[in-house]
């Protein structure tokens, strides 16, 4: 069972216990900040290994906070939002948040993302991927351009990688979904076109003029040539 | 040839005839124009005749006075003569008669005889004494004396007789007055003495009196025709900005107002066109601001309760998990309690996307997708609630049935009318049937259960309409799904149509159109299906279209056989 530790931020209380005593259940550490302002402080004590983030927030608003802590941190963020809203999830997105759930969700569902998002470090033997002039080393999570490294949040580094290990196949979004994600059924393909723009404006020369995550009209991505 | 010129003729005439009716039944302009020239030609026609008759027998009488003094006096003159006369015999009476008849001022005899009078002496008809003659300042004046004036003259042979006729003057016909008395010559017994008078300068007259006064009528007419258009230009445009200003306003332009100048009648009414429009914006804008409260307000509601709802959740999931440590009566608890709280989910969710579109804030994401696939994802997803149910779905599908769409929505209505028929269907079969033509691509979903009772087809797209309150519920429906499914077929500008009979079944029928924005012509399925005890050309069962169209297209056609 992997162990970790989790900061919970949210203002409601109830919610927050609830969430405490499920994930606790799960083996995992948890600490919950009730306020905006209060959550960057909390993520600099604790280090955790996964923040769970509500978007309406006393103080500062999630989607602030999930910037400040993007700017200092590749850590996975998962957003709690009570709004569907496209205009809510792609803000939330845009801010640097790796995955979303919808208030209410069931207790399985929340696991079953933290979990994928805790899922690290399985791969144990070297591997490392070419693609166009990026250098990838998968166990190393490290992406370097000429000897330039690039700073990645681990989700962005395994799209790429999904990508780059199969460079001959073109992956529809929902198939992204599944094996970066680990949605098992179908999920919001918002996630993905929002965590290409940002993979693409951080390894992209051009990101207008992509060259290493290229898109297949009407089907999804794939990667460029090595 | 002729009968293709007089036929063309004929058209032209009757294309005419239609052009000045329509503008007659349009133009309020062309009507006062029209009515106004018609009733001053009326008038000028009335007076002038009036005028012309006055002024004429006016002439007349004057003319008849002057010309009885005159055929007196000459009378007199020549009856005097006569009496005088020196001698009696014919050939002298002869000699002096015809100087009397002679033109009266002789210097210009052409002239004379053109415009002076002309005198006629004619034996009388009971005269005895041997013949004198006739004595004429103008052959032929003779025939021209009328019987009856004659036998005026015979009856009444003391006084002048008067008679007006025609006579001819150079080329002309002129009106003239023949006066007509007796003389008595001595040894030739009595004879008649005619004076004609022609009345040539009294016919110019009237000549130029008649022209003048067709020439100052019509100009009158003109006139008052432009007089008259002029004047209801005046009213009718600003009337006319009104009525502009009025379709803005209609269109939506709610700010569009009339433009306010002097103190007049018709700036009163475009003060009181303007108030009228303030006063609907305010109402209007009153409305918006409401009804966008009361949106806000449902779809805060519905927000704020997830949270504590997820709170719940995740407490109920938790105790549901270890019910097996509990006892029965707390396990059960826990299951329905786990089980509720779905169907309250479900609730939230329904009323969260209903207020979306009460908000107006959904769009259809819309790509090209075969509604077979649709409906294929549909059936298998529902195969177990059918078997459940005891329910066969059987599906008949054979062209493909592409049409933009937003799958995930379309998807949403096809189950949503797939459960419903399952649920409705009582262990019968539901078939579930797909088409395609030119202009739309259908989904009917038909089942053979317990049908729609009259006037049923009308409800169930209302909001947590339930077709029988006492009927036990097995999929536990929010009563807002037909809605949603409404809505959402309207987002694709598509029909979403019920038909049902009681006891014979219902049929749901979806229609999309296969291009975006073209409208539907006809749903390439049947609502009302062959095997209705109605038949096939009018379903008498209650079908109702809650028709959604594109902006412009045609109202969907509406109640019995609707949409067929």
């Amino acid at each position: 069972m992997t162990t970790g530790r989790v900061l919970v931020v949210d203002d409601d209380p109830s919610l927050a216990e609830m969430l405490s005593i499920i994930l606790q259940g799960e083996g995992l550490e948890v600490t919950v900040c009730a306020a905006g302002d209060l959550a960057l402080r909390a993520f600099q004590d604790t280090k955790p290994d996964i923040v769970l983030l509500d978007v309406m927030l006393p103080g500062i608003d999630g989607v602030e906070v999930c910037r400040q802590i993007r700017a200092e941190s590749t850590v996975p963020i998962v957003m709690l939002t009570a709004r569907t809203d496209t205009v809510d999830v792609v803000l939330g997105l845009e801010s640097g948040a790796d995955d979303y759930v919808t208030k209410p969700f069931k207790p399985q569902e929340l696991v079953a993302r933290v979990r994928a998002r805790l899922r690290r470090g399985d791969e144990s033997e070297a591997e490392t991927l070419q693609l166009g002039d990026l250098t990838i080393d998968v166990p190393g999570h490290v992406v370097k351009r000429a000897d330039r490294a690039i700073l990645l949040t681990p989700l962005e580094f395994d799209l790429l990688v999904a990508l780059a290990r199969k460079p001959w196949q073109v992956f529809s979004r929902e198939t992204l979904l599944e094996q970066v994600w680990g949605y098992r059924h179908a999920g919001d393909t918002r996630l993905v076109n929002v965590h290409v723009q940002r993979l693409r404006s951080k390894v992209e020369k051009d990101p207008e003029n992509p060259e290493i995550v290229l898109t297949v009209r009407g089907v999804g991505y794939k990667a460029g040539k090595a | 040839m002729v009968h293709e010129l007089w036929r063309r003729i004929e058209r032209l005439g009757v294309r005419c005839a239609a052009a000045v009716a329509r503008l007659w039944r349009r133009s309020l302009h062309f009507r006062v124009v029209v009515i106004t020239v018609l009733l001053g030609t009326f008038v000028a026609l009335g007076l002038g005749t009036y005028m012309y008759q006055r002024i004429g027998s006016g002439l007349t009488s004057r003319a008849t006075n002057i010309a009885e003094q005159q055929a007196l006096s000459q009378r007199d003159y020549a009856q005097s003569q006569f009496n005088n006369a020196p001698r009696t015999d014919i050939a002298s009476l002869r000699a002096i008669g015809q100087q009397v008849a002679a033109p009266v001022t002789g210097t210009h005899p052409q002239e004379a005889g053109e415009q002076n009078d002309r005198v006629v002496i004619k034996r009388s008809p009971g005269n005895t004494f041997p013949s004198l003659g006739t004595f004429f300042t103008q052959a032929g004046d003779a025939q021209l004396i009328p019987d009856a004036l004659q036998s005026a003259v015979e009856k009444d042979p003391r006084h002048a007789q008067l008679q007006i006729a025609t006579v001819r003057v150079g080329a002309r016909q002129v009106p003239a007055v023949i006066v007509g008395a007796r003389i008595v010559i001595p040894n030739a017994g009595n004879y008649d003495f005619y004076l004609i008078s022609p009345m040539t300068a009294e016919s110019q007259m009237l000549g130029i009196v008649r022209t003048t006064f067709l020439l100052g009528g019509l100009a009158l007419t003109l006139l008052l025709a432009g007089i008259a258009y002029l004047v209801t230009r005046m009213v009718v445009s600003p009337v006319r900005d009104a009525a502009h200003v009025s379709e803005r306003l209609t269109a939506g332009a709610l700010n569009e107002r009339m433009q306010v100048t002097g103190e007049d009648d018709l700036a009163r009414l475009a003060t009181s066109f303007n108030a009228m429009a303030d006063s609907l914006q305010r109402q209007i804008r009153q409305l918006e601001d409401l009804s966008q409260l009361q949106q806000r307000f449902t779809s805060d509601v519905s927000h704020e309760l997830r949270t504590p709802l997820t709170t719940i959740r995740m407490a109920a999931d938790m105790i549901h998990a270890s019910r097996d440590d509990f006892a029965a009566p707390v396990a059960r608890s826990a299951e329905l309690l786990s089980r509720e709280l779905d169907r309250f989910e479900t609730l939230l969710t329904d009323l969260l996307e209903i207020s979306r579109f009460d908000a107006g804030a959904t769009a259809a994401a819309n790509e090209l997708v075969d509604l077979r696939d649709v409906v294929a994802r549909v059936v298998d997803g529902c195969e177990s609630l059918a078997q459940a149910q005891g329910v066969k779905l059987r599906v008949h599908s054979r062209r493909e049935a592409v049409a933009p769409m937003d799958a995930r929505r379309i998807e949403r209505i096809v189950r949503n009318l797939v459960t419903n028929a399952i649920e409705h269907a009582e262990h019968k079969p539901v078939d579930i049937t797909v088409a395609a033509n030119n202009t739309a691509v259908a989904v009917a979903v038909r089942d053979y259960g317990v049908g729609l009772r009259p006037g049923d087809a009308e409800q169930v797209f209302n909001r947590f309409w339930r077709a029988d309150p006492a009927r036990a519920r097995t999929t536990g429906g929010t009563g807002l799904g037909l809605s949603i499914s409404l809505e959402d077929a309207r987002l694709h500008d598509g029909w979403l149509q019920a038909w049902g009979e009681p006891g014979n079944g219902a049929c749901f029928r979806l229609t999309l159109p296969v291009k975006a924005g073209q409208p539907i012509v006809r749903s390439p399925v049947t609502l009302a299906p062959d095997d209705s005890s109605v038949g096939i050309a009018m379903p008498k069962g209650n079908s109702l279209t809650i028709g959604t169209r594109a902006a412009g297209a045609s109202p969907a056609p509406k109640g019995p056989g609707g949409g067929r």
